[in-house]
């Protein structure tokens, strides 16, 4: 089952010849192992299939999304509408084909910013230790102790005249969730600090950018890796709780929270404007959770 | 010895203090873990230190590496001191006192090609970058640690601990240092392969005129590949001398006992042969016993040992210098 | 099954000339994605009580797993036993029901690990940890059965044990854990100890007490000990016979005096000749060219013949079988009277 077998358990560490005897890397062991997933598998296509929709949402329905009409609203589906029609008449098929691309354009971007900040922190943190860490460190604290969707509520409802809707989502995603990756990568980067091969460096004089892009970076960041696509599930549904509490994605963007929201008044007499993006929106999340899981177990093989 | 003086260090202290606190730290003790060490280390010569574990011969190495910076004493290579230098300074400082580790499986970069760890240097220290084709450089440092160069494009994890080894010398022969700092360089290595790379740390030494600071715990070893030897016990160096003096004539009681543990692959004699066991572990560097440090678990030990400390000198009747009130030489390994 | 599990059990009573333990014949695979790993391959020594043996080998040799197989821990799968036996006082344990196995693991042949502060469990007081083996195994009271693990502790020659049997293992140094690791194996009186690396993480001088400590214990209790090593010295210093192995198989078995002696396979000469020696200073060492096999891969004929000065053909087409040279040794070698004589 696993890639570890090839060293049964010992006593010692005289006995890493066996494992070294096979010529893979740590990231091609990954992917032989993910290719044999089913759950990575059937994650990655969907997440493919989303990936088209928000790119080429013209692929899936030439229905406009904008083009409605309040005399047919809550309509039944039918052939040219198949998951039927809105409280406003919009043809609800062709707007959750639409809402896509702002929720993955959300989620990547927040997920992208999240792991570059948090990511740089982190590492400076790490390395610099003493003081910097100290403050960075403390700083970080203050931030878990603000409740998530609360501060990020707060800091949407404060600034939501000022910016457009979709980029004060990501800041306000962004600044609330740096801290969960500076720790993972601080922690990572503290462990690889220790190796040897990094005071092998700094004994031929390598400058600190050496030892962090070239020495400690690519050796800490497949936790950061596997928490940043489990984050970007996690980002999409936080949007579209946002957009539901109505200080996310605002009209005329159209996004899944949005859409839920606007249909939740006429839920009893018409559910499917409701269903619809719910089911899109859970099978998103869904399918970013479980590939972060994959690519965990694949990267990290002693969590198995 | 008639050879340059080309490491020169003393009085060397590493103190690593032990704090409470987290934001307003507050010392409230010291980890003495070097505490005044003086040696010379000659060109071409190898210097083996030996001691067990907490006696302060790895920090002793980070020290000399500048890995590490003293509490006080000083480090000078050919005359110019490495403890205080910084920057730019330090940096052309290091092209002249390069390290080997101990552990193979950690000491490389898993994520590098071992040309780009052994052309490391060469990225780092700009200046003296071969000209032209630094692959063929490679190769050639390949070549000479006896691999394969045509392996320089494969990563670590697709050698063997000895050929590791290996790589890790390369790198640190790069840049033509004079002093290479061995710390265990064998300890992690098969028994068939360490005896591969002591041969090849020879040859190298010979070929290139390196001097060596081995650092080991393996006394076997450090005899085998040391002109001279020093014993260190919590911090302090208790006996130096050259091989054979402190081999066939130790004169301190902790050397003694050291060498009396120390298995002999012959099981001819093995019931006559002497034995020093000592009672319990060594006390913290913490917390070292005043006088002498070896005190507490000396069969020699007398009132004087807890109030003056003895000094590292040439005592009577020994021609080498070590640090017992009561030195006396005493054949251990041989058996009569 | 007429039998009941109990009459499986090794009895008390001598089976003839059977010895203590012998491992007979014994085969240890595992199967990886990267291709099956032959780790043993047909493995037999014996071992009588109040002897010593060692069983000398290099990483990856199948010395830790042949014990492993011994104690019956390894992890099946991905391990696989093709092929052997092991037979305690006559009885084969591979074939007795986990049960069975049981009853005899930690009881009757117990074990003890090279690094101590992994197998101590980091929650639990040491004291705790030792009277487990007498609540569990003699359904000891928690009183009685703390009042055996001081006195073991004292056995063990842990200084104030009364005062530390409430300490935590990092409370401890490596050569106090190594004890109290001992403490445990010999808690309900094995007839086998198997110590795998037992000194190699700890000190010259503390490695000494240990050994010494190993040699009293079993001229105390007539234990029969199987000291697993890479370290010649050790090996000269305690053993009574030796199995030296390589590439999972026995290249030469002999008692301790003959092989220092003249070794009779060329990977013990090797050996012998390789290891720098703290009473002589010699010249170039002597170096084995070469690596240790892959396991994956293994050298047709003899494992050893890519490193070897004795080569000929047949070694690289014929595996050579464990010629015996005298009643008490054996060697692997097509050429054993050429190694012998030093030729």
């Amino acid at each position: 089952m696993s890639s570890s077998v090839a060293s049964p358990p010992q006593s010692g560490g005289r006995h890493q010849k066996k494992q070294n005897d096979k010529p893979a890397s740590l990231w091609s062991d990954a992917w032989y192992d993910l290719r044999r997933k089913p759950a990575f598998v059937i994650s990655a296509i969907l997440i493919g299939v989303l990936l088209l929709m928000a790119i080429w949402p013209t692929l899936f329905s030439s229905v406009d999304p904008r083009a409605c009409d309040l005399s047919v609203a809550r309509q039944a589906p039918s052939a040219g509408h198949l998951f039927g029609r809105d409280n406003l008449g919009c043809d609800v098929y062709s707007r959750t084909i639409h809402a896509a691309r702002n929720s993955i354009v959300i989620g990547v971007l927040t997920t992208v910013l999240v792991a570059v900040i948090g990511g740089l922190l982190g590492m400076v943190a790490a390395f610099y230790a003493s003081m910097t860490d100290t403050v960075l460190s403390r700083l970080t604290e203050i931030f878990f102790a603000i409740p998530g969707i609360l501060g990020a509520l707060l800091i949407a409802s404060t600034f939501r005249d000022q910016i457009n809707s979709i980029l004060l989502v990501i800041v306000s995603l962004t600044v609330l969730s740096w801290p969960m990756t500076f720790r993972i990568m601080r922690a990572a980067v503290i462990t690889a600090k220790n190796q040897d091969f990094v005071v092998a460096a700094r004994a031929l004089g390598a400058g600190p950018s050496r030892l962090m892009f070239r020495h400690l970076l690519p050796n800490a960041l497949a936790p950061v890796i596997v928490v940043s696509t489990i984050n970007l599930g996690v980002f999409i549904a936080a949007e579209a709780a946002l957009s539901f509490l109505g200080v996310g994605v605002q009209s005329p963007d159209i996004s899944w929270g949005l859409m839920i929201s606007d249909a939740r008044d006429r839920f009893l007499d018409a559910p499917l404007p409701l269903i619809f993006p719910a089911v899109f929106l859970s099978i998103t999340v869904l399918a970013f959770i479980m590939l972060g899981d994959a690519v965990r177990d694949a990267l990290d093989p002693k969590l198995r | 010895m008639a050879a340059e003086v080309i490491l020169e260090v003393r009085d060397l202290v590493k103190h690593f203090p032990l704090t409470t606190g987290i934001v307003f730290k507050k010392q409230i003790g010291a980890i003495k873990a070097v505490d005044g060490v003086s040696f010379d280390l000659h060109k071409g010569e190898t210097l083996g230190i030996v001691g067990e574990s907490g006696c302060g011969k790895s920090t002793l190495a980070k020290v000399l590496m500048a890995l590490e910076r003293p509490t006080s004493g000083s480090v000078k290579i050919k005359g110019r001191e490495i403890a205080h230098a910084r920057g730019g300074e330090l940096k052309a400082m290091r092209r002249n006192i390069q390290m080997v580790m101990q552990d193979p499986y950690t000491s490389l970069n898993p994520r590098m090609t071992v040309g780009d760890i052994i052309g490391e240097p060469y990225d780092i220290h700009t200046e003296v970058a071969p000209k032209g084709d630094r692959r063929k450089r490679v190769q050639e440092l390949l070549e000479l640690v006896g691999l394969n160069p045509d392996h320089i494009n494969r990563y670590p994890h697709q050698f063997s601990g000895g050929q590791r080894q290996r790589i890790g010398i390369a790198r640190g022969l790069a840049l033509q240092p004079e002093i290479i700092v061995c710390d265990e360089p064998v300890s992690a290595l098969d028994v068939s392969i360490q005896a591969q790379v002591i041969n090849l740390l020879e040859k190298l030494q010979n070929e290139l005129g390196l001097a060596y600071i081995f650092i080991a715990h393996d006394l076997s070893v450090v005899r085998h590949i040391s002109d001279r030897v020093g014993v260190m016990y919590l911090g302090k160096m208790v006996e130096l001398g050259k091989d054979v003096e402190i081999y066939d004539k130790p004169a301190h009681p902790y050397t003694q006992a050291l060498l009396s543990a120390v298995p002999v692959p012959d099981p001819e004699g093995r019931e006559q042969r002497e034995r020093i066991i000592l009672q319990g572990d060594p006390p913290s560097p913490a917390n070292p016993p005043s006088g002498c440090r070896f005190r507490t678990r000396c069969w020699k030990a007398q009132e004087i040992c807890a109030e003056q400390e003895p000094l590292l000198q040439i005592r009577p009747g020994t021609a080498h210098e070590s640090a017992c009130h009561f030195a006396e030489t005493h054949d251990v390994v041989h058996v009569n | 099954m007429a039998k009941t599990k109990n009459d499986l059990l090794p009895s008390e009573g001598g089976f003839g000339n059977e010895p203590l333990l012998a491992v007979d014949n014994l085969h240890v695979e595992f199967h990886t994605r990267a291709g099956v790993v032959k780790a043993v391959n047909g493995v037999s020594y014996s071992l009588s009580a109040g002897e010593t043996l060692a069983v000398l080998g290099e990483s990856g040799s199948g010395k830790s797993v042949t014990a492993q197989a011994i104690m019956g821990i390894l992890d099946m799968p991905p391990a696989v036993i093709p092929k052997g036996e092991v037979r305690f006082r006559g009885t084969d344990l591979l074939r007795l029901s986990e049960d069975a196995r049981t009853q005899v693991r930690g009881q009757r042949i117990a074990m003890i690990f090279q690094d101590a502060l992994s197998s101590l469990n980091p929650v639990f007081t040491v004291g705790w940890q030792i009277s487990e083996m007498f609540r569990v195994h003699r359904g000891m009271s928690k009183r009685d059965a703390m009042k055996k693990a001081v006195e073991l502790m004292e056995r063990v020659r842990i200084p104030a044990a009364k005062q530390r049997v409430n300490d935590y293992p990092h409370q401890f140094s490596g050569g106090m854990r190594q004890r109290i690791m001992i403490a445990m194996a010999i808690a309900l009186d094995p007839e086998v100890l198997i110590a795998d690396e037992p000194t190699t993480a700890l000190d010259v001088t503390v490695q000494a007490q240990i050994m010494e400590l190993l040699a009293d214990l079993q001229r105390e209790s007539n234990m029969g000990l199987i000291l697993i090593t890479h370290d010649l010295g050790v090996v000269a210093d305690v053993a009574d016979k030796i199995a030296v192995m390589y590439g999972g198989r026995i290249v030469e078995n002999a008692p301790v005096h003959d092989i220092y002696k003249a070794p009779a396979h060329p990977y013990t000469k090797g050996l012998l000749e390789s290891i720098p020696r703290v009473d002589l200073k010699g010249q170039e060492l002597y170096a084995i060219k070469g690596l240790p096999p892959n396991l994956l891969d293994m050298p047709s004929g003899c494992a050893f013949n890519p490193r070897c000065p004795y080569r000929q053909d047949n070694c690289v087409t014929d595996v050579p079988p464990l010629h015996e040279i005298s009643g008490v040794r054996s060697s692997a070698c097509h050429y054993w009277r050429e190694v012998l004589d030093g030729s």
